[in-house]
């Protein structure tokens, strides 16, 4: 036991002057700097993914929080804003209260009287829900009733996608030189010396990118032709193809070619517009120093105005390929630049729910829906999965059952949560009968889902909780079951909350059990209780991402941010726990 | 191999204890010092198995009453293994069975109709590590007798903790900051409030695994003689790898060699003369 084993000789020091055990050591620095270089890489890759990720999301999502507005002055009508010409509450509700302010649009543009015009004026520029606000003012004081009104009338989601310079890429200049207009209305020549110029040459750059891309494509093919055989029908039908291609790109390249010959502007070029004595010109026809247009907004008057009293804007966008005409483009321009159009805060994002129209759905649904089934979830969770961990982790006892359930438990964490949803559909739905697309069988659905997470958290907190406690409370004659619930399950709390609430964030985010149970349909009204049917979160997400109107990819990533400030706040919430009641013992 | 000498130490021991008692503090005759110790732990054939390994052999002791007995002994040679017998301590490791008999004032501890957590509250730990829980110092010491409930009114309990503490010599240090935690205290005042809430629950037995093994000198200093007053009221059982230690504050020691029990006597006797050599070697430093 004692002198028995150290043999001196068998113990060799390190020569640490020798070549051999320097250059060991130069490996270790070596080894040491490389490892540390490829951390600091993988996190920067990491951190870079992270950063475009997050940025595109904001990027794309910002424009959802905010809402324009037209301030309008309206006089609404008795006759207009009641059903029976009296001011019950009834007869004021089904009112219409879009009228007024049509009206007020048509005072604001007295030249729009085709069918056409007025149909993009009033149900295309104004939200099919700017009428509500003005219901709400109404109904709790009739007396606005026949007296002018200020209102701040919402916009439809294509006009606020333009204003927010999403529709369309725009390129506003003041104009160079005096510009003289031939009328105030209809078709008008606009004479500027040299000021069309630049515009001119970069539609002719344009002329001569197609011709090019035209020629490259009618090449491709004719190569491919090569390869057919003499007298295989498709031959001609393809060569007759390339033929017309190649003339096309000859013409245009004609065009590119005649720097001053004017060119027309139709709805597959940019667009041009000439803001000028309070009107809108659209260019159909541009030469050098003479364009050709059309009055969209009437102009105050005709004549000549000097430099810089006149801008241009260029819409990139052709008008084919958008969602907006150049006269609904003209009007918002209008309104914007006589300062009737607000930016505010979209409080309706939160506070409504889905709707067909982008402008007026928001995340209430998803929200409450969300909320109540996560209330469930916790419900459910916590008890039972708190409960157990410490009975598994402390009072069971250690046999071939409890194995078995433990080897099951790390399995069920394992299984994809869209089984958990077949299995929801199966038991809850179709043998248990419980209502469909309800937060109450969602609420079940993730909490089969959480509760091995919570198990498996609760019980490493509970193994991690210092043997000596244990020891110290039986050895005051606590009992077992004493020990644990004073002294062992407090330790472990912070842990246990911790793995419960990154529990519950990944039960927030759970979206493919959902749809199988329905949680997936297009719901307006609020849920009020767990029984009702609802959406949540990350089903809204999905929901809206697959429409196809620019407004709802903004909403997607609005809410998207506003999922992952949820998730951030639950996971700060487990760091701060995790901090408050860490202990050192 | 089993060396029992009781009557060799029933006369010596305390005598001993009043001498030293005498320098530093002046004697209460309540306090029982004048009367004879009686066995208040017996040990019979004890034998411990941790599943296939047999860690004790046949174990038989009498450890009398209000007094110190130390056991020392090469590592691994089952004295923490003994002492965690005495309260029934081994029950909470699944692998390990005790057999023989250990009776506390003549009863059986190991009797089935006994129990354990209440003969935990009667035999009282303290271990090799402070082990405070992570709760304020007067929660440390209140929780035996709140859970015991020997407590009734929260003035009753404040007297208790005061009690203890002053017992454990920590009181005038922490009187201040009883509502700190305890996990705040140097390793040697941990492991005086760790005593202090062994003796809150008023146990008649104390056992001690080792606690001076993670202190510096001048707390293990304080808490040997800490140890040596509370043998007035106690019986204490301690175990120690320093031979001064056991020397300094025990009456009677018991020497453990690969499970079993080589030798026991009074402390002056197994120090000085003992009769089994592998004593004689443990003792001069020539194993161990
Ligand atoms: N929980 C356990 N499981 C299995 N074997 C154990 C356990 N505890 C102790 N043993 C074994 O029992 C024997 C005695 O151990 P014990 O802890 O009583 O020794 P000790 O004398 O206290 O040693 P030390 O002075 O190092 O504390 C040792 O061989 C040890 O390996
Ligand atoms: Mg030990």
């Amino acid at each position: 036991m004692t002198d028995a084993a150290l043999d001196p000789g068998a113990v060799r020091a390190i020569d640490l002057a020798s070549d051999a055990s320097r250059a060991r050591l130069r490996r270790r620095y070596r080894a040491e700097a490389r490892f540390r270089a490829y951390g600091i890489a993988a996190l920067a890759v990491a951190g870079l993914f992270l950063v475009l990720l997050v940025g595109d999301i904001v990027i794309k999502g910002l424009p959802a929080f905010t809402e324009s507005r037209v301030t309008l002055t309206v006089t609404p009508q008795l006759s207009q804003v009641s059903t029976d010409g009296t001011t019950g509450a009834d007869a004021l509700r089904g009112g219409d209260y879009a009228a007024p302010l049509r009206a007020s649009l048509q005072e604001l543009f007295p030249e729009v009287t085709s069918r056409q015009d007025r149909r993009r004026l009033f149900f295309e520029i104004l939200s099919g829900g700017a009428g509500d606000d003005l219901r709400r003012r109404i109904m709790a004081d009739p007396g606005l009733i026949g007296r002018p009104v200020t209102v701040s009338a919402l916009l439809d989601d294509s006009a606020d996608m333009y204003l927010k310079g999403r529709l369309t890429g725009r390129v506003e200049r003041t104009g160079r030189g005096t510009l003289a207009i031939s009328g105030a209305t209809g078709d008008v020549t606009l004479d500027s010396p040299g000021a069309f110029r630049d515009t001119l040459a970069t539609i002719k750059k344009a002329l001569r990118d197609e011709a090019a891309a035209i020629e490259a494509a009618a090449g491709r093919v004719a190569q491919r032709l090569e390869a057919l055989p003499v007298g295989d029908p498709r031959r001609a039908t393809a060569q007759a193809g390339v033929d017309a291609d190649r003339s096309r790109a000859a013409a245009l390249r004609a065009r590119a070619a005649a720097p001053e010959a004017p060119e027309v502007l139709g709805t597959d070029t940019p667009s041009e517009l000439v803001a000028v004595n309070g009107g809108i010109v659209k260019l159909t026809s541009i030469g050098p120093s003479q364009a050709q247009g059309r009055v969209l907004v009437p102009l105050g008057t005709a004549g000549t105005v000097s430099e810089g009293a006149w801008r241009t804007i260029t819409l990139l966008q052709p008008e084919g390929s958008r969602r907006l005409t150049d006269q609904h483009i003209a009007w918002l321009e209008d309104m914007r630049a006589e300062g009737l159009v607000t930016r505010h805060f979209a409080t309706r994002f939160f506070t409504s729910g889905d709707s067909r129209e982008p402008e007026l759905a928001g995340l209430l649904g998803g929200l409450v829906g969300s909320l109540l089934t996560m209330f469930v979830t916790l419900v459910l969770c916590l008890p039972t999965g708190v409960a157990a961990a410490i009975y598994l982790e402390e009072f069971a006892p250690k046999n071939r059952i409890t194995d078995l359930i433990e080897v099951n438990i790390n399995n069920l964490a394992a299984v994809p949560s869209i089984v958990f949803g077949l299995l929801g559909l199966a038991v809850f739905l179709n043998f248990f009968g419980l209502p469909r697309s309800a937060p109450l069988v969602g609420g079940l659905v993730l909490a089969l889902l959480v509760l091995p997470t919570i198990i498996i958290a609760s019980r490493a907190a509970l193994k991690a909780v210092p043997p000596s406690i244990r020891e110290a409370a039986l050895g005051v004659g606590a009992s077992h079951q004493q020990a644990v619930f004073h002294h062992v399950l407090p330790m472990a709390m912070p842990g246990i909350l911790t793995g419960t609430i990154i529990g519950m964030a990944h039960a927030l985010g759970e979206t493919a059990p959902l749809l199988l149970i329905g949680m997936v349909a297009f719901i307006v009204d609020t849920p009020q209780s767990v029984t009702q049917a609802a959406t949540a979160l990350p089903v809204q997400i999905y929901l809206w991402s697959d429409l196809p109107e620019p407004a709802f990819q903004a909403k997607t990533a609005g809410a998207i941010i506003v999922l992952l400030v949820f998730l951030f706040v639950m996971n700060g919430l487990a760091v701060v726990l995790r901090r408050k009641f860490e202990r050192r013992w | 191999m089993v060396t029992d000498h009781p009557e060799t130490f029933h006369n010596q021991g305390p005598t001993t204890v009043n001498r030293m008692a005498d320098l530093t503090m002046p004697l209460t005759p309540a306090a029982g010092l004048f009367t004879a110790n009686e066995a208040k732990v017996t040990a019979r054939d004890v034998t411990v198995h941790y599943g296939e390994k047999q860690a004790l052999f046949g174990v038989s002791i009498d450890i009398p009453e209000r007094s110190v007995t130390a056991f020392i002994g090469p590592s691994g040679c089952g004295k923490s293994t003994f002492l965690r017998c005495i309260n029934r301590m081994n029950d909470t490791i699944p692998i390990c069975r005790v057999a023989g008999e250990i009776r506390i004032d003549g009863a059986d501890i190991y009797d089935r109709r006994l129990d354990p957590v209440l003969l935990r509250a009667r035999v009282g730990m303290v271990f090799q590590k402070p082990n405070p829980f992570p709760k304020s110092i007067y929660e440390n010491v209140a929780y035996g007798p709140r859970i015991h409930g020997t407590t009734t009114s929260r003035q009753e309990l404040d007297e208790v903790v005061e009690t203890s503490l002053r017992k454990a010599g920590l009181w005038d240090e922490v009187k201040d900051r009883l509502d700190q935690p305890g996990t705040g205290l140097s390793g040697g005042q941990q492991q005086r409030l760790c005593i202090a809430r062994a003796i809150a629950v008023g146990p008649e037995v104390i056992l001690m695994d080792e606690p001076c093994s993670a202190l510096d000198p001048i707390a293990t200093a304080r808490i040997e003689e800490l140890i040596f007053e509370l043998a007035r009221n106690f019986t204490i059982v301690i175990v120690t790898h320093s031979m001064q230690q056991a020397a300094r504050v025990s009456q009677q020691t018991a020497f453990f060699h690969l499970g079993h029990l080589v030798e026991y006597g009074a402390t002056e006797q197994i120090f000085t003369a003992p009769s089994d050599t592998r004593t004689q070697d443990y003792i001069t430093g020539r194993f161990g």
